[in-house]
Formats: structure tokens, C-alpha cells, sequence
């Protein structure tokens, strides 16, 4: 119904007919550039204020409520504080490793957002490879947090990044199996494909109980990935203080906590794009009445309702559940979740060979 | 000048002695230490290898400075030793002195001692279930223990003008006669805390995260729960009879009904059990005795200078961390001569080596949050 596609045809048609072709791509590309920045910004702020404010939800207290109203300024106030303060780097530390690895961790949480469909014809980069390079991508961010743990010349730090290694390197099989079976029902690797593939139906409702299993042991990996509770094994702060962030402070602590919530929404926006169909609208049957109000509503608040419900679950999980124990961590995922997610994409394979799914 | 082949030598013994060995000095500035207790731990991997607990960072000499003040005074200090018992802790030097000048205290101070001593026990297990929720990981239950534990604190404020470092129990009874609003007080606390006992039960005992977390972990056997000393409910937990209440009652302890909880898995998920069964246990002695606090004195007649005879005496409580004995030396005199407490934090604290060998360093906070660890009173 609603379409951003007329305002970025009209702003190419206007840059090229301005600029030529080359200075047209340039333009496009900082104003691109700029919106991704824009967006980790803001959505940096909207996301540390929304955890503080469902954590005191549950926890039967109010959360920020003195820095403008209903405490909304409270992230910018930190955020400036954060700027201010001193950047530490300790003395035993790798200077070089040890100031590179929280842009390592945040270049790639800002190079996630490109893939990512967030509105009808909206999307910064449509590659047709864009499931995998998610997936390929989003493993490169331990590569910081193993960086940070072993730059800091801190035992605690050592202990959570390696942790951190252990623990994302096994649940990215789970996830990749979960994502894969979403593949493997709408045969395309490209995110705008398997949103279209879904306008007659999210895949949770079309593909059955294997796609519900899917979703399941989807939110459980990424939940681990993002170094969330129950699983902030790396972070733990009852056992290792702040784990592999120890010893950092002021703007690079800042970007990891910023990279962290980037993340919580990058594999919040993948898990509704592949489960609950994208900014596809919800449709259901020959309801054609109901289909259409549902088409008013705009895309952009279709994906973003989502991907918020999504991330209100991961916040859900973190103020509810204890924290497990390292060894139960990967019990759970070698002997559980793998063979399941294993056995679920068989399944999920003869349900799209033999055209069962709606 | 060290030749090449020595520096290779020197490397690899060192190598040897202290192979696949790291040194964590958990504390004594540490979030799951709950004050400033310094472990020197030694793991293999994350797999524990020997715990070194190092004590004395908070040490106020309350012993000594006990001994320099007189019977009417030392009890004020003692407040501090166990922050979380502090009436309990207070109501073992009272009956200390009292032994030792033979005073007969009345019936309402017996009553409204024992009443407050369990609400302090709810109040401080509250204040463990919450903090121990947080040690393996979940933030929520510590906010909605407060919740509970503030109207214990209300309560304890408008009856004795402290939330926290009480100073009620004296020689002869209890300093002040009970607020008037304090029965019924009690009474709408223990309406709430018995619907909220139920949800703390829902949201964390019931945990599959929180059980696995739990069972299995830091075993300790009742011959080693007698042989380090343990008490209270770390030594019930491994099913060794401890409880001062039953064995050796004081006051009216032995005209109310309750039940000594037992657990005999001896890990600390049995640990936990017993002290969540103890505070419904406190809550049916609160039950019995609110109604029946009887009219007449809260404090008996004493002399305004106390001077015990030439003697030892030796009392025992219940606080809610174990057994809490208090022994006077007395010459004579207006100040005590030498002064004793046997802590139960200690003895509790001395097991942790033992029990917490082998297993991982994420279950070194499960164990050490089940020994209910107050550093002050460890320390003292």
C-alpha cells in the first residue's frame, strides 16, 4: 500500500539529473552511510532506555523517570557521560588490540544493518547472497570480544572471552540450521525474496510445527549469540565482574553496550524477516476484509512492531531466568538443540520436496 | 647473566609446578562476594582447583572493643558483627549477662524477643534468596525480596527506631514496650509474605535453570558438616541436627510449635530448600505467639550498674545463619574481662575449600551464596 519507492525514485532521478552518474552514486552513498549511523544511534538510545524500562516493569519499580520526560533523555545523559570520561587502557594491556577490538565489535554489528529489509523497497544493499553474508558476518564479532579478553592482560577477561568463543561458536550452528530451513522452504538466499515469499502467509504459520521449532531453537541461538541472559556467560558479572569487558571504560565501553543492543536487533529483524514474514502485513485466508485494513497499516511499522515484540521476548528472558553454568551451556546446545535443529531441517526438507507446506 | 640453557630450565620447571594453573583473586572488591571477602582461587581451566579465603579486610576488633565497655554497653556493638541478625545477636549478650546476674526476664519481653528474632530471620533469609538468585544470575527476585523485607524493616523502624542496626534487646527484657500498631502490623505482613513465599517459589525454586544450577553442587557431607563446625542451615542441609531452638531452648522456644527443617541431599539446592522451608516455619511461630503476647513488664528490675560474679557463661542462639555463642569471662568487675563470640559465618566460611574443589567457578557462587556469607560477622 504504502511505498517509500516513489521518494527514493524521485531523490535518484533528482541527484543524477544534478550530479551525473558517478557524483550521483557518491551522494547516495553518504546519504546511505549517514542513515545506517543515524540508525545505530538512535536505535542505541530507544533500546537502552527500553530495556531499563522493562526491567523495572518486572522488577516492581519505575526505571529513569528524571531526565526529560518519562526519563527519555536518560540514555543521551549517559551516553555524554560515557563521552567524557577518561579511556583507560591499562598498562599490561596490547594498546593496539586493546583500542581496536570495540570498533572491530561495532563495525560489524553496523555492517548487519545492511542486508536488513525495513520497509516495503526499502533496503540499503540487496544482496542475493543476504542470509549467508548475515550469517558469515555476524560470526566476525567474536573475533573482537576474543581480541578485547585477551588484550586486557586480565584473568577475568581471558576467562569470559573465552567463553564468549566456546559459546558463539557453538550456537551459530543452531542458528544457521534454524535460518536454513527458512531456506530451504523458499529456495532463495535474498532477504527481499523470502519476504515476498511470505505475502500469503508468514513461514511460521505456512511451514508447520517444524518452522515453529525452528523459530524456537532460533530465539534460544540468538539469544546465546547476542550474549544475553540466560546465557551472558562472556559478561557474567556475578562470576567475572564484567567478563571480557573488564578493563574497558568510557566511549569503548560504550560502543561493546551499543553493539550489543545493535546486535539484539539485527537478529531480532533476521528472525522476523525469515519467521514472521518481514514487513509483510499479517493476511490470513480469504478474510479479505480484515487483509486489506491490514494493508493500510504502513510496512516500516509492520517490521519495526515485530522486531520490537522480538526484542521484548530476548529482554523478557533476561530479567526472568538464572544464568546457566558453562558446561550446561554447550550440553545444551551440542545435545539438544543441534541434533534437534538437525533432525527439524530433515523434516522441514521433505515438507518443501514434497510441497506440503501451504 | 643467565645462560639460555638456564632461562629454558627455569621456564620449564615453572611450567610444571604451576601447569595449566590460573590465579583469580576473586574479591575482597567483588559483586558475588557480598562484602570484602578475598578468595584466592586457583583454577584449571574453569574448573576449581583450591580456594584460599583471606580474611580481616573488614576487622573492628569487637571482641576487644567489647571488653572495654560495660554489660549495658558491649550488646550495642554486637549489632554490627552479623548486620542482618542484629537482634538475634543482641538477644544472645542479653541472655549472656542475664545468666550471669541471674535476672528473670518477663514472660511479654520472652514473647516479643522471640517475635522479633523471627522476623529478623525472614528479613535476612529474604535478603539471602534475593542475593543468591542474583549470584547465579537472575536480578529479578532480589527486587521483590526487598519488597517483602521493607515491611520487616517498617515494622522494626517504628518499633525500635532502626532499620538496620537494631539496639532493642538490654539485660532484663527489651528496651521499650512494643508500638501499638505493631501486632496488627505483623499480622498484615504475614497475610502478604505467605502469598508471596508461594510466587518466590514459582519464579525461582520451580526454575529448571535454577535447580540445574543448584543440585549437585557444593556437596558437603554431614561428617564433614560436624568436623568444620558448620551450623544452621548449611549443617541441616546435610542433615545433621543443629537447630539451638530444639536442641538447647532459650525463652519461650520450647512452648511453640514448629518443625526443624531438614534436608539430607546435602548440596546446595538442599541448602536453599531448608531456608526457604525456614521462613514459613518463622512465620507459624510469628502465628502462635502475635495473639498471646502476654500483659505486664517488658523489662525486669535491674541494678543500673551491672557487676556479674567471678565466672564463665556461655550462651548459644540460633541466628539465621547457624549457631551464635557468646562466652563472658567476668572478673568481677563493671567490664567484662574477656569476650568470645563464635561466629557461625566463620565455621560456614572454612567448608567452601572443601566443598567447592572440582567443581566450576560458576558454581563457586551457587555454593558460596548457600553458606549465607556476612563478612562483618565473619570477620567481626
Amino acid at each position: 500500500m504504502f511505498s517509500l519507492k516513489s521518494i527514493t525514485d524521485s531523490i535518484q532521478v533528482w541527484l543524477s539529473a544534478n550530479l551525473g552518474a558517478t557524483g550521483a552514486l557518491i551522494a547516495q552513498c553518504v546519504i546511505v552511510i549517514l542513515l545506517a549511523i543515524a540508525l545505530f544511534a538512535v536505535l542505541g538510545l530507544v533500546l537502552v532506555l527500553m530495556e531499563r524500562k522493562v526491567a523495572a516493569r518486572m522488577q516492581v519499580r519505575l526505571g529513569p523517570n528524571r531526565v526529560g520526560p518519562w526519563g527519555s533523555m536518560q540514555t543521551a545523559a549517559d551516553t555524554l557521560k560515557l563521552i567524557v570520561k577518561e579511556g583507560l587502557t591499562p598498562d599490561g594491556a596490547d594498546k593496539f588490540l586493546f583500542n581496536l577490538a570495540p570498533y572491530i565489535v561495532m563495525i560489524v554489528a553496523m555492517l548487519l544493518l545492511a542486508p536488513i529489509a525495513y520497509a516495503n523497497n526499502f533496503q540499503i544493499w540487496d544482496i542475493n547472497i543476504g542470509v549467508l553474508y548475515v550469517t558469515a558476518v555476524s560470526s566476525l564479532g567474536v573475533i573482537g570480544i576474543l581480541m578485547a579478553g585477551w588484550a586486557s592482560n586480565n584473568n577475568y577477561s581471558l576467562l569470559g572471552a573465552m567463553r564468549s568463543g566456546a559459546q558463539i561458536v557453538s550456537y551459530e550452528l543452531s542458528a544457521g540450521l534454524a535460518i536454513l530451513t527458512i531456506v530451504v522452504l523458499t529456495g532463495s538466499l535474498q532477504i527481499s525474496e523470502i519476504v515476498q515469499s511470505q505475502a500469503d502467509g508468514w513461514w511460521i504459520f505456512k511451514g508447520h510445527i517444524p518452522a515453529i521449532i525452528a523459530f524456537i531453537i532460533f530465539i534460544i541461538a540468538v539469544t546465546a549469540e547476542t550474549n544475553r541472559a540466560p546465557f551472558d556467560l562472556a559478561e557474567a558479572e556475578s562470576e567475572l565482574t564484567a567478563g571480557f569487558h573488564t578493563e574497558y571504560s568510557g566511549m569503548k565501553f560504550a560502543l561493546f553496550f551499543l553493539a550489543e543492543y545493535i546486535n539484539i536487533f539485527i537478529v531480532c529483524a533476521i528472525g522476523a524477516t525469515l519467521f514472521l514474514g518481514g514487513w509483510m502485513p499479517l493476511h490470513i485466508g480469504n478474510w479479505q476484509a480484515f487483509n486489506h485494513i491490514m494493508d493500510y497499516i504502513p510496512s516500516s511499522v509492520w517490521f519495526f512492531g515485530k522486531v520490537f515484540f522480538l526484542i521484548f521476548l530476548i529482554m523478557w528472558f533476561r530479567w526472568t531466568f538464572p544464568r546457566l553454568r558453562v558446561d550446561q551451556l554447550l550440553n545444551l546446545e551440542w545435545k539438544y538443540l543441534l541434533p534437534i535443529s538437525l533432525f527439524n531441517l530433515l523434516l522441514v526438507t521433505m515438507i518443501a520436496i514434497l510441497g506440503w507446506h501451504f | 647473566m643467565y645462560t639460555e640453557t638456564q632461562i629454558l630450565k627455569e621456564t620449564s620447571t615453572s611450567l610444571l609446578n604451576g601447569e595449566g594453573e590460573l590465579v583469580i583473586n576473586v574479591g575482597p572488591q567483588h559483586p558475588a562476594t557480598h562484602g570484602v571477602l578475598h578468595l584466592v582461587i586457583t583454577l584449571n581451566g574453569e574448573t576449581i582447583k583450591k580456594i584460599e579465603p583471606h580474611l580481616g579486610y573488614i576487622h573492628r576488633s569487637i571482641e576487644k572493643m567489647c571488653e572495654s565497655l560495660t554489660y549495658r554497653q558491649f550488646i550495642y556493638v554486637t549489632s554490627r558483627m552479623d548486620y542482618l541478625s542484629a537482634h538475634i545477636n543482641n538477644h544472645a549478650c542479653a541472655m549472656a549477662v542475664e545468666k550471669a546476674m541471674q535476672i528473670e526476664v518477663p514472660q511479654r519481653a520472652q514473647y516479643i524477643r522471640v517475635i522479633l528474632d523471627e522476623l529478623t530471620r525472614i528479613a535476612s533469609h529474604e535478603l539471602w534468596w534475593g542475593a543468591l538468585a542474583m549470584d547465579v544470575g537472575a536480578f529479578t527476585p532480589f527486587f521483590y525480596a526487598f519488597r517483602e523485607r521493607e515491611t520487616i524493616t517498617d515494622i522494626m523502624e517504628e518499633t525500635c527506631g532502626a532499620r538496620l542496626t537494631m539496639n532493642y534487646m538490654v539485660p532484663g527484657g527489651v528496651m521499650a514496650d512494643i508500638h501499638p500498631n505493631f501486632q496488627q502490623r505483623v499480622k498484615d505482613f504475614i497475610k502478604l509474605f505467605k502469598k508471596n513465599v508461594d510466587e518466590y517459589d514459582d519464579l525461582v525454586t520451580g526454575n529448571v535453570i535454577f535447580q540445574n544450577r543448584l543440585k549437585n553442587v557444593g556437596y558437603l557431607s554431614p561428617e564433614d558438616a560436624i568436623s568444620y563446625g558448620c551450623s544452621g542451615p548449611v549443617a541441616r542441609g546435610s542433615g545433621v541436627k543443629s537447630d539451638i531452638r530444639k536442641i538447647a531452648p532459650y525463652d519461650i522456644y520450647n512452648q511453640v510449635q514448629f518443625d526443624e527443617v531438614l534436608e539430607t541431599a546435602g548440596d546446595s539446592f538442599a541448602r536453599y530448600l531448608v531456608r526457604v522451608k525456614e521462613m514459613r516455619q518463622s512465620i507459624s511461630i510469628i502465628e502462635q505467639l502475635i495473639d498471646n503476647i502476654p500483659e505486664g513488664e517488658f523489662q525486669a528490675k535491674t541494678k543500673a550498674v551491672l557487676k556479674p560474679p567471678k565466672g564463665e557463661f556461655y550462651t548459644r542462639v540460633e541466628t539465621a545463619r547457624g549457631e551464635l555463642g557468646v562466652y563472658i569471662v567476668s572478673e568481677g568487675g563493671t567490664t567484662p574481662y574477656r569476650i568470645k563470640f563464635r561466629s557461625p559465618g566463620f565455621s560456614n566460611l572454612s567448608a567452601l575449600d572443601h566443598i567447592s574443589r572440582g567443581s566450576k567457578i560458576g558454581d563457586l557462587m551457587a555454593t558460596m551464596g548457600t553458606l549465607d556469607l556476612v563478612i562483618p560477622d565473619i570477620d567481626r
